[in-house]
Order: C-alpha cells, then sequence, then structure tokens
C-alpha cells in the first residue's frame, strides 16, 4: 500500500528532533545519524509515515534524535513491536535501531524470526563488538580473545557473524557498510527503504570508547580500498586502489586474482548478482574475511507476510457470510427460549 | 445390582449430573457436547467441563489416558457443572477407576463390558475385574456389551472400516442416554447429516448406532428408570451454548467492532488459553489480524506495536507467560498505550498444573513487574461472561490509556453454559484518545482532566511526530526526565490514573443478604460454586448471608468499604493460598478477613463450602 498522498519535499534539518544527542564525540553513530536524515528526504515518504522503533543500548537512543514517530522500547524486543507497528498501519515506513548485543543476544530469538517472515521493513544494526552503554563487556560479535571489562583475561566465547547468521534464517536483504563511509551508507538506506521485504544493514560501528580501532583494518581511509570490496549489483567484483583485484570462484571457494596476472583478464571476474534466490555465493561474500565484502551482497525479492495475510484475507472474506460481529453471534446453534 | 422395573412415567428431576468417560480417542467431549446441545435446545440451564489428559495420544487404555466431559444441566439455575455425578458413562476399565469416585452412592453407571478385557484391566491396574468382584454393590451397574451390539447394527452398511465401527460406539451409549434423559434425538442426527455432508454411510452409520442405543435402552428394560428435567425458567431470548474461551474471543470482536478499530492480537500457544487464539484466527473477514509470534514476549511486544500504531490490541496467555510479559507490561504501562492481557490462569507455579485450573496468578497481575507499575486489573467469573469481561478490558484499556490485564482461569475458560447473545448493538460505547488536530501546546502526554489518560496521536498523523520510550518522561513535555519531583510527580500520576477508573466500573454488588452475620466473598472464576452454596444454605433458612462477587479487582468498586461494614463475620474464599484476602488486609485495615482456601487444581465443591460457611454462622 503506498500513499497517495503527494510527498512532501524535505532535507534532511526537517528530520532533526529537538534532543541534544548525547553519543560520546567521535563516535561513529553520528554518521549513522546524519546518514539517515539525508536519506529520508530521497526515499519519498512523509515525515508522519515514518516510525523508527529501538531496544535498549547506545544504538537505541536514535529514536530520540529523529524528529519521526518513534519508541524506544525495552532491550531486544524492537523486533516483535516494529512488525505489530507495520502489520497495524502497513503504510508506514518503519526502521529498528538496534546493537550487536540487544538484536543478537537478548535479542537473538527476534531477531531470526524477524526476517524468516519479511515484514516489509527495515533493520539497522550498529555492530561495535563490543556492550557500550554498560561500558564495556564483550558482546555476542567480540573476537575470542577480546579483552573487556567482562573478560579481562580475554573473551573466549566464539562470535556470530551477523551476515551469517541473517542469511541462515533467510534474510532476503543484507547489506554491510563501514561507520566511516556515509555516502554509501546513505545510498543503502535508500535502497532498503525501497526493498520489499525485511532489509537488514549491518554497519561496522567504531565504539572510540570501549573497542576503538576495531575495525580500523579494514575500514581506515588508508586501506578500506584494498582491504573492503564494495559490492553492486550487475558489476563485476572488482576491488583495490588500482582496480586490478577481483575475485574468482576456485572450486568450492573465493579466490582473490590479480587481472593481468597469470592470464586472468577483467571477464573471468564473478559478476555480482544480489538479486538470485540462491544464496550460496551471498553466504561465501558474507564469510570472506579479504576483501571484506560491503555494499548489498544480498537483495532476493520474495512475497512479504502482509502480501501473503492481505492475500488470505481478501479470500476469506470474499467466501464470509460475516459481515458484522452480531452475524457470527447469532450464526449456527443457537435456540430460543420463550 | 440392577433392579427392572417396568416404566410408566418417566420421573421428573430438577437437576442431573452426567459423566462421559473414556479413551482420548472415544470421542467422549463430541458425546458430551451432544448431550449438552440437545438439552440445551430443551430449554434446560447448564454448565459444562471437558476433563482431558495433557497427552495427546496417550497409549489406549492407560489411567492418564482417560478423556472427560461432565455436564450439569437442570430445571432450576445451574451455576457449576456439579461436583458428584448422577450418571457415569465409562467405556473402559482405566475410565471407571479414575472416576468411580465422582459417582453419587446408589446412583447409575453405564459400561461397555466388550472392553472389560484382562488387558485392559491390568492396564487400569484392577487385580481382578470390578463388574465381578462386588466391588461396585453400592451402585446401579448397567452392563452393556456396547462394542459387539454397534458392530451388530452397522454390519449391513457398506464401506466402513473396522476402526470407524468401533469408533460410533460413544453414539450408542449416547442412545441410552437420551431415552433415560427422555431427550429428543433428532438434533444429534441433523448434526450428523451437517458433519458428514456428502458421505452418506457415515451419516447412516451414526444414525443407526444412536437409534440402536436408545431403543436397547427402551425396549429392554436394563435401565432402572427414566427420567425427564423440564425446561428452567430463563430469560427469554435468543441463546446459544458457549465456552469461555470463545465468549473471550467474541467480547474482543464486539469490542473492536464498537470502537471502530481494528483488532491486532500477539500470541503465543499455551494451555489454556490457545482457544482464544484459535479462534480469533477465524475471523479475518472482521480484519482481525491474529499474529501467532516465536515466544510470549514477542506475543505482547508486537501487540505493543499495534497500540502504537492506533490498533485495539490484545495478547493472550496463561501463567508461565504472564511471567515472560511483565517486562513489556511495564513499558506499556509506562508509555501509557492501550493493551488488553488476557491470564487463562492455570495451576503454578513454574510448569505446574497446565490443565487444572486455579487462582494463584493475582499477585503476579497485581505486582509482577519492577518498578511502581500499576495496571488495572479485571477477573471474569463464569463462561459467558468473559464475552463482558473481554470487552470491558477493551473498554477501560482504550477510555483509560493503560494496559489492563484480564483474568480468567481454565475452568471457566473450558467450561460452557447458555449465554444469552448479545448484540454489539447493545454493548456500551467505547470512547478513545486518538488525536489528529494540533492544538497549541499539545503534547504526547497531555491528559484528559477526568480520566488522566493521556492523548493518543498515531502514526501516519501530520504534525504529531513523537517519541515515547520506557525512559521516564516529563509530566509536561514527555521528554526524557530524570529529574527527581519528576519522576515522583509521575508515579503518583500513573497511579492515580489507575484509580481513577473507579468512576468509570459499576458498585459492587450483594446477593442473598445486603447485611447480617456473614459475608462471602470471592473473585473471578468460582462464582459459580460460590454463588450456589450460598444459594443454597440460603435456601435452608440462613437468611444472614450474603455474597459478594469481585470482577473489578484494581482499582476495586467505590462502595467496597461500605458492604464490608455491614457484616460481622468476613470470609475470602479463593483457589490460592490466600492472595485476594491479603490485598483486602492491607487496603482494609479495620476489618478482620477469614479465609478459605483450595490448591488442588480443582474447583471448590458445594458441601466442603456449606459445610465451612455453616461453621462461622
Amino acid at each position: 500500500m503506498e500513499t497517495t498522498t503527494a510527498v512532501k519535499k524535505y532535507t534532511f534539518k526537517d528530520f532533526t528532533s529537538d534532543q541534544e544527542v548525547r553519543w560520546c564525540p567521535g563516535c561513529d553513530d553520528y554518521v549513522i545519524l546524519r546518514s539517515m536524515q539525508k536519506a529520508l528526504p530521497e526515499m519519498g515518504v512523509n515525515k508522519e509515515d515514518v516510525v523508527f522503533i529501538s531496544g535498549i543500548g547506545c544504538s537505541s537512543r536514535f529514536p530520540y534524535y529523529m524528529s519521526t514517530y518513534g519508541m524506544h522500547t525495552i532491550h531486544g524486543r524492537a523486533p516483535g513491536i516494529a512488525s505489530g507497528v507495520k502489520l497495524a498501519n502497513p503504510n508506514l515506513s518503519v526502521w529498528i535501531m538496534t546493537g550487536d548485543g540487544d538484536s543478537m543476544a537478548i535479542g537473538g530469538n527476534h531477531f531470526i524470526h524477524l526476517l524468516r517472515r519479511n515484514i516489509d521493513l527495515n533493520m539497522v544494526i550498529f555492530n561495535n563488538e563490543i556492550y557500550g552503554l554498560t561500558k564495556g563487556q564483550f558482546s555476542p560479535t567480540s573476537i575470542i580473545g577480546q579483552k573487556t571489562k567482562s573478560s579481562p583475561h580475554g573473551n573466549t566465547q566464539p562470535p556470530f557473524s551477523p551476515g551469517e547468521l541473517a542469511l541462515g534464517a533467510n534474510a532476503r536483504f543484507f547489506a554491510r557498510i563501514g561507520g566511516n563511509n556515509p555516502k554509501d551508507m546513505t545510498q543503502i538506506f535508500i535502497d532498503a527503504h525501497k526493498f520489499k521485504g525485511t532489509s537488514l544493514i549491518e554497519v561496522l560501528q567504531n565504539c572510540v570508547i570501549f573497542n576503538d580501532g576495531c575495525f580500523d583494518e579494514v575500514t581506515d581511509k588508508a586501506v578500506k580500498e584494498d582491504m573492503q570490496i564494495f559490492l553492486e549489483h550487475g558489476k563485476p567484483m572488482i576491488f583495490g586502489k588500482n582496480n586490478d583485484k577481483g575475485l574468482v570462484l576456485n572450486k568450492l571457494k573465493l579466490e582473490v586474482v590479480t587481472i593481468g596476472e597469470n592470464g586472468i583478464t577483467q571477464e573471468d571476474i564473478l559478476v555480482h548478482d544480489a538479486k538470485e534466490e540462491d544464496k550460496t555465493l551471498h553466504q561465501m561474500l558474507v564469510r570472506l574475511d579479504y576483501p571484506l565484502a560491503t555494499g548489498i551482497i544480498r537483495s532476493f525479492n520474495d512475497v512479504t507476510l502482509e502480501e501473503r495475510e492481505d492475500a488470505l484475507t481478501a479470500q476469506v472474506k470474499s467466501n464470509s457470510k460475516f459481515k458484522k460481529a452480531d452475524d457470527l453471534f447469532f450464526s449456527g446453534e443457537t435456540y430460543e427460549v420463550k | 445390582m440392577i433392579t427392572t422395573k417396568t416404566i410408566l412415567q418417566p420421573e421428573v428431576l430438577e437437576a442431573v449430573v452426567v459423566r462421559f468417560v473414556g479413551d482420548s480417542g472415544d470421542g467422549m467431549q463430541l458425546t458430551g457436547t451432544q448431550f449438552t446441545d440437545t438439552s440445551a435446545m430443551f430449554g434446560n440451564d447448564i454448565a459444562t467441563f471437558p476433563n482431558y489428559p495433557s497427552e495427546i495420544r496417550a497409549p489406549q487404555g492407560s489411567l492418564y489416558g482417560v478423556s472427560g466431559f461432565q455436564v450439569h444441566i437442570g430445571s432450576v439455575e445451574i451455576s457449576t457443572p456439579g461436583d458428584n455425578v448422577d450418571l457415569l458413562v465409562a467405556m473402559n476399565p482405566a475410565a471407571l477407576k479414575t472416576n468411580l469416585y465422582s459417582v453419587k452412592p446408589g446412583h447409575t453407571i453405564i459400561v461397555d463390558t466388550d472392553s472389560f478385557t484382562k488387558k485392559n484391566l491390568d492396564k487400569a491396574e484392577y487385580k481382578t475385574n470390578p463388574l465381578e468382584d462386588g466391588s461396585l454393590e453400592n451402585y446401579r451397574v448397567i452392563q452393556v456389551d456396547m462394542t459387539t451390539m454397534t458392530k451388530e447394527a452397522l454390519k449391513d452398511v457398506e464401506g466402513l472400516d473396522n476402526k470407524s465401527i468401533t469408533r460410533s460406539k460413544n453414539m450408542f451409549s449416547l442412545g441410552m442416554v437420551y431415552w433415560m434423559y427422555n431427550r429428543p434425538k433428532d438434533y444429534t442426527i441433523d448434526f450428523f447429516n451437517k458433519k458428514f455432508k456428502g458421505e452418506q454411510h457415515l451419516v447412516e452409520a451414526n444414525t443407526k448406532v444412536l437409534n440402536a442405543g436408545y431403543y436397547f435402552a427402551e425396549t429392554l428394560e436394563l435401565i432402572p428408570n427414566a427420567y425427564t428435567i423440564s425446561p428452567a425458567k430463563m430469560i427469554p431470548g435468543k441463546y446459544r451454548i458457549i465456552g469461555g474461551n470463545t465468549a473471550t474471543a467474541w467480547g474482543l470482536l464486539a469490542a473492536a467492532e464498537k470502537s471502530g478499530l481494528e483488532l491486532f492480537l500477539g500470541s503465543y500457544p499455551i494451555t489454556p488459553a490457545t482457544d482464544i487464539l484459535h479462534e480469533l484466527v477465524k475471523h479475518k473477514h472482521f480484519g482481525v489480524k491474529a499474529f501467532q509470534a516465536e515466544d510470549e514476549i514477542a506475543g505482547i511486544t508486537s501487540a505493543i506495536g499495534a497500540a502504537f500504531a492506533g490498533d485495539l490490541a490484545v495478547t493472550t496467555t496463561s501463567g508461565p507467560g504472564l511471567a515472560l510479559k511483565g517486562e513489556a507490561i511495564g513499558l506499556a504501562m509506562m508509555v501509557e498505550l492501550p493493551l488488553v492481557i488476557i491470564n487463562v490462569q492455570r495451576g503454578g507455579p513454574s510448569t505446574g498444573l497446565p490443565t487444572k485450573t486455579e487462582q494463584s496468578d493475582l499477585m503476579q497481575a497485581m505486582y509482577g513487574r519492577n518498578g511502581e507499575s500499576p495496571v488495572i486489573v479485571i477477573a471474569a467469573s463464569t463462561p459467558a461472561n468473559c464475552f463482558n469481561f473481554a470487552y470491558e478490558a477493551a473498554r477501560l484499556a482504550l477510555e483509560h490509556m493503560t494496559p489492563v490485564i484480564l483474568l480468567t482461569d481454565g475452568y471457566i475458560a473450558n467450561g460452557s453454559a447458555p449465554w444469552k447473545i448479545k448484540s454489539t448493538a447493545d454493548m456500551p460505547e467505547i470512547k478513545n484518545h486518538k488525536v489528529t488536530e494540533i492544538k497549541e501546546n499539545w503534547s504526547p502526554y497531555g491528559r484528559d482532566e477526568k480520566t488522566l489518560a493521556r492523548n493518543w496521536p498515531v502514526p501516519g498523523t501530520p504534525g504529531m511526530e513523537h517519541r515515547i520510550g520506557g525512559l521516564e518522561k516529563d509530566s509536561v513535555t514527555g521528554n526524557i526526565s530524570y529529574e527527581p519531583n519528576n519522576h515522583e510527580k509521575m508515579t503518583h500520576i500513573r497511579a492515580e490514573k489507575v484509580r481513577l477508573v473507579q468512576n468509570n466500573i459499576p458498585d459492587l454488588k450483594t446477593e442473598f443478604a445486603d447485611s447480617g452475620d456473614l459475608l462471602v466473598i470471592g473473585w473471578g472464576g468460582t462464582y459459580g460454586s460460590l454463588h450456589s452454596a450460598v444459594k443454597q444454605i440460603s435456601d435452608q433458612g440462613y437468611k444472614n448471608i450474603g455474597f459478594a462477587h469481585f470482577n473489578y479487582i484494581n482499582p476495586m468498586p467505590k462502595n467496597t468499604e461500605e458492604i464490608l461494614s455491614k457484616f460481622k463475620k468476613i470470609i475470602v474464599c479463593e483457589l490460592n493460598a490466600g492472595q485476594f484476602v491479603s490485598i483486602l488486609k492491607t487496603r482494609f485495615t479495620k476489618f478482620e478477613f477469614s479465609q478459605h482456601n483450595k490448591i488442588q487444581g480443582l474447583p471448590f465443591s458445594n458441601d466442603e463450602l456449606i459445610q465451612h460457611f455453616k461453621q462461622l454462622v
């Protein structure tokens, strides 16, 4: 159900609330906030139709800083609340703003079921591989050996990869982006909005206080072109400062090759197909350490839960003799007492 | 054991309790329902209660696989399914063994002798055959080789396998009972025609077996007597037999229609509440959005989301599920959204007794959340008035912008009774606090002066964009506030808001006596047992005993103290260790309360109540 009223023209300022932003100076959360405020005017959606739902954590303060509708809820439960909002009013653009702990620890169950159902809403994970708001404990994405307040001798719990978990739960849309890349992040938010179905965006978000520099190896400006591959649907998987590195499939593994070496030409390089239903290659891309895959890795168009429900409701309505509750109450086995 | 005599005229009885028991596959629920519906059409007042094992397909013939259905019919007012039975129909030894305790001495038991094999007797842990060892001397036992006669009746019907033949023997027993109680068979035969439409051989088979049972009882004169129960004096009108969970679901449908809102149910299956979900998912034609969530928490959080977006939002559960929902109820209370939470109580704690009844979630409903978090708590008291109180829960949630917990229990949820059908047109109006017009100094926490209910601006409304959340908020702007005095002020506002609901609920009433020596107090699903016990004792001449039953627990009706002051003694009866009485003791310190409690997973019995009340006066 697209809105029929003319969409108003906005700038990012129209989406800025009067609340003072209280994240730590230098936090990537500011980048996410500004990217969202810049993306919204491009989405073609009225401000009153936008809803941000969050759980608990640094990320979850997000709704207070937007001038749209919003609810800051309880730890891990934003997916349930957002699902209810969207099912109640399918005309709304619904966004879940969450963190690695909120979505994959306390909210892990809701996370996988949200992706399984494919309701048309969007989820942004601020993944900083640490608990920030509770001041520095390891999270379900913290790496083995990571020293935190709750793992002073090093973390012993192996981490989740959000993308692998998401694809395992049958996510139809998965994107990953560095927290220091507002330009591509903004575009990904717009694309996620346009995608019909549940969109999941993992932002590699640096926590300057408790896990500073955890993504530097791949996101630092000096190395990012060599360490990341930014995927675009229909384009060859080429990366590197000199655009000379590419990905090929060697048996069952992705392999990095250099164009011009060993007879490799651009024609040998894989072309990214985000819309493919078979997620085998998307899973390989999600798992890749070098280069780290960013951009929209998967964007498979599938039937949404609302579409299924609407179709069923229309069918039931057309077959039913009940128009009002009274029709039901007085139907069937009734009897008269005189 | 059997005395026979020629029947001239059926003997007229005021009321009778019949229990059908057999293996879970024997079709006892269906048999009981047919007897119920037929008796309802006949004009009797009725109360029923099913009793089935938690195992879905327990081993055949086992003691724990026995399934039963009890029905109490009368020409007088019937308010409980009855304690002890006048007629027990037992389809196998295990069913006899587990239900014999309930048969009144001297009363009748019908057994299928074909099932009293060595194997089945062993499974029921009988060392000797009770039909032969004299242990049933105190009862009138009618031994019928039901399986054999069912087979005989069906020998000419084509297209039936052995299993369907054996399975229709429940209709043989039903036929016998119809004859015994002088009931017409047409309703059940109509039922066969509808149920087996297009399968004529099944219609024919079931009708034949029903008739065979009926004529067997008539012609062989094995039945010691035939009875009839005249129609009851009931308020004229259109009725239907309704179960508590269905009534709850229908009350919500009526409330949605009356309020002009769409109904959203977020729920996770749990015994004994699941039938509400089962019922509501059927009604997509009314625009009902029933969402089976991944767990109890997602059940309630999806409902909170729907409430934020402007739906009439509901979540249904039972005790353990209410525990899981606690944090989210606190959120709904904090963000002040209308939300109906239905808890069909079962025996606790922990997994407890899932299929048994209890009233032990009252404290959980009242206080089971972190912080100061008052919510409205109400309770339904009969299967049929689950309709009214589900409706009432929705009305109060919408009019006061707060979560409402509705307590029912396994006893009234699974029980059924006649319901004088209510038209939605006759139900009270339901207001809500949706706002679309922006006024000066508008705020999402702007409140209605009389109720303190806040505004309900829903997403999609231009110009009313706002943020709400679980953090404490400024009493004026709704923005986050950690200011000490503001927190205290907001705590008082939220409590006062619930207290003010007193102005929107009816007074507490007394029955049988307005003042006197003893006030019997109950709440929720025990109404039938308590009402019937006090009525009986009052009829015996004890005119100094009054009865007051609470449907509104938080807040309580305004006149509660006045009523308490009119009796010398007060006794509070509950199916728990004393939860409501401790609330009453805290609220009304100048009265002395005594208590009567039962924690057996069973309802009160008439005898135990009467005995207890008599001791007190």
